[in-house]
């Protein structure tokens, strides 16, 4: 029955990718019939478009997304949707980046990006846990909570990076002194902003799959997004439950911002009050990845590699937005999966019953 | 005073589009749809507007400003009820999970919003306007004390909208079948259906009217203050749904918190103007985080015993009577 449950989730996820790249392609169509078919082209050979370079590069953009993606998918396999994470990422980012610019020079550069990380994953945790308390114990919409914490925590950022790493020349905050390290994929992925990050965002993925499938608590977990009610009833402390899967769920965005901060490849924060959009890109990825870890590594792959592709295909005067409309689609049409996994029990009944009477006419 | 009139003045720029937005997500709620998209409508809803007013604009039409502004609002709004159009199929027929569907549309509208502009105005993401709506001052009317200078000086006709909609919304939810029979769908939509209130129709009309008033709010937003849209209303879209359970989904509530909400993002900017804030000293972080931080506290007191319509967020599934 699982089997089946999770053959029908991947068909519903690949039929809406199929119809957002279907509609995408139709928008193209109209926008610049004489190119499009060769922009569709470039835009789905983009991993490869320029060799391993573009690989390393589709590699490089899965790390936020899938970072973020996670941290959604883990939120929501107890029930709860963590819109917040693009607080959570924006926190767990400035966080980073302060202690690597601070810490520099005083702590060894081979320990001082491990402390970042943990930092950036700590900061975004106390994000998630505010929102994941007054949940628990004043039943407020997390909802509502998380947007008005991307919304305070991107202002104390910006507050955060005017006071303490300022760089007055560019009006923006410094970059980051140290870096991940690459850890020899460089050599693989030459000429791409590739890094260690994507090796350690892939190992998250994993943990975060044993969590939930091999442990108790992952159990609990799961067993409080299915039912609230009877997971009481069984003894189970849901209020520690949801307030524990909001923290993991916010360390794991939080890791995503220090990945991206301290990444080497010079990213900054501007002093623009506008939330960072590598938060909400995570809620696709968690939705075409099926809310399973191991399914957001796929799906973060998935969408950086439409993304890349979609850059490159700005050379056929395409706005690269067009990746936004098709991640839209893709969400949209993700929405309908239990319509979708409704019809295939339903066919799949038939079949069945069908099978039963011709069996029961053979007797 | 006439600084305290001065802020109340410019509040008004920040409160009408939060207060348009927020009845609007009202209706959608009190009919039992969850309705996250409003800040994808209005954005959506001011691309179209400001577009149609970029057109009309340089076509040179001798149309008077504000009957352009009217026709603008009506193509913004009836562009935002196309899009929420999507939310509500997916929302109530097909019984998706409607934040998903709701994200959905709050990704498609600047995308959508972007690769148009970028396509129209040749590689350019904006589209320009000229702000030709402001009324200097309404004879007779601004002489009035006080609300003079508050309403009928450096007006918009948009604001007067606001106040028309707001008396609407109230006659509307209270004293009609129709507001009614919609209220009922939010809170026990198994009790109207047997009574003969077909959900599905006062569902989709709650989201038709969000998706109305979302679009216009996005213009609504846009006009004074800006001369070109970049496919961003900001984020009001997120703050008026806050809004909406800040003022406990009532509409003289909703009113209130949107002019709570318009006063500390005003000062935000003004503060220093006012001696006796000045002489506080709070940088303007503090009065920016106000309104969210608020919103915080006051949901973590009211949650437990909140006027949430009942049924709110949960598809109508009518085998489950």
């Amino acid at each position: 029955m699982k089997n089946n449950e999770s053959k029908q989730n991947l068909i519903a996820s690949l039929l809406a990718i199929l119809i957002g790249l279907l509609i995408g392609f139709i928008v193209i169509l109209i926008a610049n019939p004489s190119q499009a078919f060769r922009a569709m082209g470039i835009m789905l050979s983009g991993g490869f478009y320029k060799g391993l370079r573009s690989t390393g590069q589709v590699l490089y953009s899965a790390i936020p997304i899938m970072m973020t993606g996670l941290s959604v998918a883990f939120a929501f396999k107890c029930g709860n949707f963590n819109i917040g994470t693009t607080g959570q990422y924006t926190v767990g980012g400035f966080v980073a980046l302060f202690l690597a610019n601070t810490l520099y020079q005083t702590v060894p550069d081979s320990l001082l990006w491990i402390i970042c990380l943990i930092a950036a994953g700590l900061a975004g945790a106390i994000w998630a846990l505010i929102p994941g308390v007054l949940k628990a114990y004043r039943n407020v919409n997390i909802v509502i909570s998380g947007i008005m914490f991307n919304y305070i925590g991107m202002y104390l950022v910006i507050e955060g990076v005017k006071a303490f790493i300022y760089d007055s020349a560019g009006a923006r905050s410094q970059t980051s002194k140290i870096a991940v390290p690459k850890m020899g994929l460089n050599h693989i992925f030459p000429g791409s902003d590739i890094n260690g990050g994507i090796i350690i965002a892939i190992a998250l993925c994993v943990i975060a799959y044993i969590i939930l499938n091999k442990t108790t608590f992952g159990y609990e977990l799961k067993a409080c997004g299915y039912n609230p009610e009877a997971s009481r009833y069984a003894g189970m402390s849901e209020k520690k439950i949801v307030i524990l899967s909001m923290v993991i769920s916010g360390f794991f965005s939080g890791i995503g911002g220090g990945l991206v901060y301290i990444g080497g490849t010079g990213r900054a924060f501007t002093t623009a009050e506008v939330t960072l959009p590598e938060g909400f890109n995570g809620i696709p990825v968690a939705l075409l990845g099926m809310n399973s870890p191991l399914g957001c590594i796929l799906a973060a792959l998935f969408v950086s590699y439409i993304n890349v592709g979609g850059n490159y295909m700005q050379a056929c005067n395409i706005p690269v937005e067009i990746i936004d409309v098709i991640s839209a689609v893709i969400i949209y049409f993700s929405s309908f999966a239990l319509m979708i996994r409704l019809y295939l029990q339903n066919r799949e009944k038939k079949k069945h019953r069908k099978e039963v009477a011709v069996e029961g006419g053979q007797e | 005073m006439d600084i305290i009139l001065n802020v109340l003045n410019q509040t008004l720029v920040f409160t009408i589009p939060l207060l348009v937005v927020a009845l609007g997500g009202m209706f959608s709620e009190r009919s039992g749809v969850v309705n996250i998209a409003l800040e994808g409508i209005m954005i959506g809803g001011a691309f179209v507007g400001v577009y149609f007013i970029y057109l009309m604009q340089s076509a040179n039409t001798s149309l008077n400003p504000q009957l352009l502004l009217i026709l603008a609002l009506i193509v913004a709004g009836v562009f935002g009820a196309l899009l929420s159009l999507l939310h509500a199929f997916a929302a109530i027929n097909l019984k998706a999970d409607q934040t998903i569907s709701g994200t959905a549309i709050n990704m498609l509208a600047p995308g959508l919003g972007l690769f148009l502009a970028k396509l129209i105005f040749n590689g350019n993401s904006s589209v320009p306007f000229s702000n030709t709506f402001r009324i200097h001052e309404i004879p007779v009317l601004s002489q009035i004390p006080i609300l003079g200078p508050i309403l009928f000086k450096g007006a918009y006709i948009t604001t007067y909208l606001g106040i028309i909609i707001l008396i609407l919304s109230v006659i509307f939810l209270n004293k009609t079948k129709a507001g009614l029979r919609l209220r009922a769908c939010g809170e026990n939509p198994q009790a109207a259906d047997a009574a003969g209130v077909s959900v599905y129709k006062y569902r989709y009309i709650g989201v038709l009217l969000s998706g109305f008033l979302g679009g216009m709010g996005g213009l609504i937003y846009i006009i004074p203050i800006s001369t070109v849209f970049n496919s961003d209303v900001g984020g009001y879209g997120f703050l008026a749904l806050a809004i909406l359970i800040f003022g406990n989904w009532q509409p003289y509530r909703i009113a209130a918190a949107s002019l709570f909400f318009g006063i500390m993002k005003t000062l935000a900017y003004t503060y220093t103007a006012i001696p006796f804030l000045s002489a506080l000293g709070f940088p303007s972080v503090v009065y920016k985080l106000i309104p969210y931080v608020a919103t915080l506290i006051l949901l973590a007191f009211t949650s437990k015993n909140s006027a949430a319509p009942k049924a709110s967020g949960i598809p109508y599934d009518k085998s489950k009577r």
